[in-house]
């Protein structure tokens, strides 16, 4: 039996099945990211001030480039993910709050993917 | 079939904000900031990927004061939103959910991460 009402059954609204896992993936990110944090905290501590040799030479060792990689991409997921937490619970409009949502997943990625990149080319030595 | 005149629950305006609900607000502030702050690291990455002109031209912007004001708000912000989310962490193991646990620990998370930041950018300094 559904108890979801006869309108609502036909418009196809209501859970989409997804909710518990997107929850799950907001933790998990958030647990993944405290190392993270506090290794991209002590590294602005060591090089604050670094000149353009000092700061390549930082990002490029390969263990701070995975982890870099690694930050810029589980960041930008637990972004994208606590924005549309934000919009589903501010916004009421059905059309506004999808293109929030989307919208901000586009950028989210984008900026990863930028990201990512020039730490990749900067390791690669390009 | 109406379904617009059920019953609502009691929105945002209604409470009273506490030692719980003003650090809940900050943690979504906070979260939000961070991922508009981001586009400043993304910045400084793509900035040092492409040459000295351009990370030369990236010291500039971020040795204007206004820019290391929102540096240090972002920093406050990451900081706060770490501790703030450590909480909500332990709260989805049912730890320390009871309020006089949650007041206490609203009160360590604003004042360490106050605390903290302000140690991070005097060791970067230093």
């Amino acid at each position: 039996m559904s108890l979801r009402s006869p309108l609502r059954r036909a418009k196809g609204l209501g859970s989409a099945k997804t909710g518990t896992s997107t929850w799950v993936a907001e933790r998990v990110t958030a647990i993944a990211l405290i190392p993270l944090v506090v290794w991209f905290l002590v590294g602005l501590i060591v090089h604050a001030g670094a000149d353009f040799n000092e700061a390549r030479a930082w990002i490029a060792s390969p263990v701070n480039a995975v982890l870099l990689v690694l930050l810029l991409g589980t960041m930008f997921h637990h972004a994208a993910l606590g924005m549309q937490v934000i919009y589903e619970d501010y916004i009421h409009s059905e059309g506004l709050k999808m293109v929030s949502i989307y919208l901000t997943k586009f950028v989210a990625y984008l900026l990863a993917a930028a990201s990512i990149f020039a730490v990749l080319k900067i390791a690669f030595g390009g | 079939m109406h379904t617009d005149n059920r019953p609502l629950s009691p929105h945002l305006q209604i409470y009273k904000l506490g030692w719980t609900g003003i650090p809940s607000i900050m943690n979504r502030i906070t979260g939000a900031a961070i991922t508009v702050g981001s586009l400043l690291v993304v910045y400084w990455l793509i900035a040092l990927a492409s040459g000295p002109e351009a990370y030369a031209t990236a010291q500039g912007f971020f040795g204007n004061i206004l820019v290391k004001i929102a540096l240090f708000g972002f920093t406050w912000a990451l900081i706060y939103h770490t501790l703030a989310g450590i909480r909500h962490l332990f709260w989805d193991f049912g730890v320390g959910i009871h309020v006089p646990s949650v007041v206490k620990l609203a009160k360590v998370t604003i004042v360490g991460s106050v605390i903290l930041t302000v140690l991070v950018w005097i060791l970067a300094y230093a």
